[in-house]
């Protein structure tokens, strides 16, 4: 599995780094150069990454990831309040904590393929939600949150430096990662950069074929003589264990954790990032939630002002129309726009946005037989 | 792992890679700032406010109203429009003419009545659009998670509508500041008015949504009523949100409670209430009483939403626009030749807040965080709609007078749906900081 990877694969990664650690730069003329944005699209980058090992691999539909993300946020907070402020305790925490219920839940729901799997996911992640909100309050703080407080006695912590006056906030040995700065940024990228390795590693390994086969015809590599049961599981833990990192990470960077982050729409997103970007890819998924992750806070911060700002220089007698038509589409009615594109790109483009990528690449590339090269989209028969 | 194939060439190439990944945070890294600065000060012509309001989910007719109310702040403080509080207010320093010179310009975010949504927003507007104060609410949940993030950022916070004991209790913060009357408040201007009516003798049966205002405007009615003498049957905790109450409604009537009492508010609030009425709950006996339906909070944008059945139901209200003062006729004149409704209490205390806060940034001078805390700790004012206000330092809550308010049973019209039936002196609703614990904490200045 960790034999020497290709040179192209090296160049994909340095490419890859290269592109994170200078998002700062490339985000700046489309208004979305500020850290916690920045943080938002590494952070649901893992998390996409993650989804994609187990659904772009096994073709598995998990509807119910967010469940990890939210078990990974809570470890992390506890962490902060029982241990100490320093975020690697919180990450270990929250990825043991996350592999640890993946384990149990993927046990039990990998019993089952297709659609039951999604629908046996999909419970137990409502119910995880619905644990959260109410029935565990002593433990998550319910709908208002799990926070840090004054009273917590940060054990590791009280051993080595003495309290200051307020929250004392999380670092990383004397870097403060949360309360703005671009410090969780860095750290969120080098996250990323770390998960993207690993799962290419995944995806060139024996085992990444193992999973693929399983994709492919499940029946026939139970024929061969391999149990495929061991594959999944092991699938679908990694796939918890990125989704229980960014949870993590979300609390590195922002010490607050509400029960939200684990209901079945925030579910819906890490499916609807891995399918926008393409699923099965290695890029794309990261895509995907960028595009989503901008939508939902930039695109929702237009106002009708920013549209007349934008369509001043039309004639009133066109601008006043078309204003109010695309007003629709911005403000609280991101989610339409986000819809449009969705469906746009699942009919024209079923590879998601790597595809269309490899599509205009192919129109440049001169090569012969270089235009051949775009595999047509399959559909997967449904399991 | 094998490094066979690892040569010289291989490892300069993923070394400059590094080089460049390790040199790029340096580019960022902002220099150092003069002594004096604190996150966002203005350096141009105009100062930015962000307004973080629900303007969807249970919450977003409050939430739109803030906004309106915030619009007209801004105007007014531009010297645009009549002016409305500007010219009752006093003592003041504002003039009209922006901000120490400056023009108020303004930012907006949904908070979506979402913790995590809220807090997004919140950091687009302090990280990318420079926001050097954060005001607008709608949930406690919300404004206690972005009052945390506030401090933490080093950027002032003016709650807007936030009614739990813990946005100035327990999760209290130096850079955090409350207008709005709270849960326990409510409960000392209700109880006499309750025994009044009802009795002294009852049993009440709460319904609270299920999150950190809930839970404190539940203790704080639980305490109050029995300290009048009134016994509670059950407390059930519903999700916010929930949309059908019935299954919490139906066992009410068999739990031998003759006081419902709806800890809910927004569209929740509409829902149960109306269910609860619809259900017949206010035509039966119960232990030889009239059962009866108490909303400790009440407001008018809910009276429009629950229509009849908020007919003789008993709640406080932090303002409304029928008061007889000058500062709330100025007020309800501007807002409604702006926008042709009555403000509700949720645009007057998100209004107030923001003259408030640029009247404290005038008076001290400057826009740095920690004088501005300083000039509003304590800060006691007059003209704002609810008489003598006093901005207590010790936990940064306003104390002034309060509504107690019922529906009205012959409304004459839409906008005409509560009748004031007490407004309760500000010495009634004091009580001792000490009692809900929390620490403001420092007020040092970040640099954002």
């Amino acid at each position: 599995m960790w034999n020497n990877p290709a040179r192209n694969d090296w160049f994909l990664l340095a490419g890859f780094s290269l592109v994170v650690l200078c998002l700062p730069l490339i985000l700046e003329p489309i208004g979305a150069a500020y850290p916690a944005l920045m943080q938002k699209f590494c952070i649901f980058g893992i998390f996409a990454i993650g989804f994609n090992i187990l659904f772009g691999l096994t073709g598995y539909l998990s509807f119910g990831h967010a469940a990890f993300l939210g078990v990974g946020s809570y470890a992390a907070v506890w962490s902060f309040k029982l241990l100490t402020m320093n975020a690697i305790p919180a990450i270990v925490f929250a990825i043991v904590c996350a592999a640890a219920f993946a384990l149990v839940i993927g046990y039990v729901s990998l019993k089952r393929s297709g659609i039951y799997f999604s629908i046996l996911t999909l419970a137990f992640a409502q119910m995880s939600y619905n644990l959260a909100y109410s029935v565990l309050t002593p433990l998550t703080n319910g709908e208002t949150g799990l926070q840090l407080s004054l009273q917590d006695p940060r054990i590791i912590d009280a051993l080595f430096v003495a309290p200051q006056a307020g929250l004392p906030r999380v670092n990383l040995f004397g870097t403060y990662t949360s309360g703005g700065g671009y410090a969780g940024f860095y750290l969120c990228a080098a996250a990323l950069i770390v998960c993207f390795f690993i799962a290419l590693r995944i995806f060139r390994s024996p085992f990444g074929l193992m999973l693929r086969a399983i994709k492919s015809n499940q029946n026939r590599m139970r024929y061969t003589g391999f149990n495929t049961r061991p594959y999944l599981l092991a699938a679908f833990v990694i796939s918890g264990m990125y989704a229980g990192l960014a949870g993590g990470l979300m609390a590195v960077t922002d010490p607050l954790v509400g029960a939200e982050r684990m209901q079945w729409t925030a579910s819906g997103e890490v499916v609807l990032m891995t399918i926008l970007g393409g699923a099965g890819t290695l890029v794309g998924p990261v895509l995907g939630a960028a595009v989503i992750k901008y939508f939902e806070n930039i695109f929702s911060s237009f106002s009708v002002t920013t549209l007349q700002g934008v369509f001043g220089f039309l004639p009133d007698a066109i601008e006043r129309p078309l204003v109010s038509f695309l007003s629709l589409f911005v403000g609280d009615g991101w989610n339409l726009t986000l819809g449009v594109v969705f469906m746009l790109i699942v009919i024209f483009l079923p590879g998601g946005l790597m595809e269309g990528l490899r599509r205009i690449w192919s129109l440049f590339d001169r090569r012969p037989g270089g235009g051949d090269k775009v595999p047509a989209a399959q559909t997967q028969p449904a399991e | 792992m094998k490094f066979d194939s690892f040569n010289r060439r291989r490892f300069l190439g993923a070394s400059a890679v590094a080089g460049v990944g390790l040199a790029a945070p340096m580019h960022f890294v902002r220099g150092a700032y003069a002594a004096d600065m604190s996150c966002n000060m203005p350096t141009g012509k105009t100062v930015t406010f962000g307004w973080n309001i629900p303007l969807t989910g249970a919450y977003a007719d409050e939430g739109n109203d803030e906004l309106k109310a915030f619009k007209l702040a801004v105007k007014h403080l531009n010297g645009e429009g009549d002016g409305g509080m500007l010219k009752t207010m006093k003592p003041t320093a504002l003039k009209g003419n922006g901000v120490l010179g400056k023009k108020v310009a303004f930012v907006q975010s949904d908070s979506q009545t979402k913790s995590d949504a809220s807090r997004d927003g919140a950091k687009r507007m302090i990280e990318r659009d420079g926001a050097i104060m954060i005001s607008g609410g709608s949930s406690s949940g919300v404004a206690v998670a972005v009052q945390g993030l506030c401090q933490e950022l080093g950027v002032i916070f003016m709650a807007g509508l936030t009614h739990s004991n813990d946005t100035t209790g327990k999760d209290k913060k130096r850079y955090g500041f409350r207008h709005f009357f709270n849960a326990y408040q409510s409960g000392l201007a209700l109880a006499p008015v309750l025994a009044q009516e009802y009795g002294k003798d009852r049993t009440a049966y709460h319904l609270t949504a299920d999150y950190t205002w809930g839970w404190t405007q539940e203790e704080s009615i639980k305490n109050a009523t029995e300290k009048l003498g009134w016994k509670t049957a059950k407390a059930v905790r519903t999700p916010l949100g929930a949309g059908d109450f019935s299954q919490y409604i139906t066992p009410v009537l068999n739990s031998g409670a003759d006081v419902l009492i709806l800890n809910h508010y927004g569209k929740d609030m509409v829902n149960s209430l109306t269910q609860a009425v619809q259900f017949g709950l206010r035509d039966k006996m119960v232990n030889g009483k009239k059962v009866e339906i108490v909303v400790p909070l009440f407001s008018e944008l809910m009276a429009q939403g629950a229509g009849d059945a908020v007919k003789g139901i008993l709640g406080t209200s932090n303002w409304d626009w029928k008061l007889p003062d000058e500062a709330t006729k100025n007020f309800t004149k501007s807002f409604g030749t702006e926008y042709g409704t009555p403000p509700s209490q949720a645009a007057q205390t998100c209004y107030v807040q923001a003259l408030l806060y640029a009247d404290a940034c005038e008076r001290a001078g400057t826009f740095y965080a920690p004088a501005v805390i300083k000039a509003l700790e304590g800060f006691e004012f007059d003209g704002m709609g609810n008489g003598k206000t006093l901005y207590r330092a010790a936990d940064h809550q306003c104390f002034k007078s309060c509504l107690v308010v019922r529906g009205k049973e012959k409304p004459k019209d839409k906008f005409d749906l509560m009748e004031i039936v007490k407004v309760v002196p500000r010495e009634d609703l004091m009580y001792d900081p000490k009692i809900f614990g929390g620490d403001l904490g420092p007020s040092t200045a970040k640099q954002c």
